[in-house]
């Protein structure tokens, strides 16, 4: 069964082109219960002004945007300061009108709940 | 043909002792780093791969006049596992991040986060004062601020003439 796949087959970190802009991308975690898709992304610095979640017919594109490093003299640095996206096709079979999303220290939480009729149920005889 | 005055060129423009120094202490930092790094997904590593396993987030060193401040990127912890101890001019974060067992029962697509224990060790370039050490975790990040010690704060130092 085809579930939630994505669009661009990168390396979890290596920086997608987009236009002039380069973005990182973030890893995720994707679960499936029998109702709905959990997605997780680890967006470290972002906070909920700086999401940035759009939905395109069955496109889902997360963008994270960071604050800008504070000004001090930098010694030692292995974090990368571009800003996070990433694009996901959806499986037709999501209700994409109840599309929640939650972000708590820097871990985006996103419920596509299944539409009704593709959730198992069992079928009575009458 | 024209002669031309020959300058002696100064070396040390081209590479500043700085940038030395700093290479070394990028060295020194390695020594940190274990194999871990070379696996980038919990995805990649089988059960032939036990050994290399390792969450290693990332860590940077800031510097300004009155503190160093050092930033670790680990979202997704609750405050209470993280540790932060300073021993020798070492500042050492580690931390445990929990499987979330909401999820338990639920198939898994994709599972790219790294989960466990995670531990970095940071070497301080300069004295600080222990005992006004802050630290905050906001949007996943651990900022720790060492405010540096007296001795360890630039100063002036007037010149007199005789």
């Amino acid at each position: 069964m085809n579930a939630v796949a994505q669009q661009n087959e990168r390396p979890v970190c290596a920086q997608a082109a987009d236009g002039e802009r380069e973005y990182l991308t973030p890893r995720v975690n994707i679960f499936e219960t029998p109702d709905r898709y959990v997605l997780e992304a680890e967006l470290p610095g972002v906070n909920k002004d700086g999401l940035d979640i759009s939905l395109d017919n069955n496109v889902l594109t997360i963008v994270g945007r960071r604050t800008a490093d504070p000004g001090a003299n930098v010694l030692y640095r292995e974090s990368e300061s571009a800003d996070f996206r990433r694009v996901f096709e959806l499986d037709p079979a999501i209700d994409t009108g109840k599309i929640a999303a939650k972000i708590d220290q820097g871990i985006l939480n996103l419920v596509l709940p299944k539409t009704e009729k593709v959730q198992p149920r069992r079928i009575s005889v009458a | 043909m024209t002669l031309t005055r020959w300058h002696k060129p100064n070396l040390w423009n081209a590479v500043p002792a700085r940038r030395i120094a700093s290479l070394r202490d990028e060295v020194d930092n390695l020594f940190n780093l274990t194999f871990g790094r070379l696996l980038q997904s919990p995805q990649d590593s089988g059960p032939g791969t036990q050994l290399l396993e390792g969450w290693f987030p990332a860590v940077d060193l800031f510097e300004d006049k009155e503190s160093l401040v050092v930033r670790a990127e680990v979202p997704g912890m609750k405050k209470e596992d993280i540790e932060i101890s300073l021993h020798d001019g070492y500042l050492t974060v580690s931390g445990e991040r929990k499987q979330d067992q909401t999820y338990a029962a639920a198939e898994t697509y994709r599972s790219e986060r790294w989960l466990g224990r995670f531990q970095r060790t940071i070497s301080l370039p300069c004295q600080v004062d222990a005992d006004k050490i802050k630290a905050a975790y906001t949007d996943g990040i651990l900022t720790v601020t060492l405010p540096k010690a007296e001795e360890a704060k630039p100063k002036q130092i007037p010149i007199t003439v005789k």
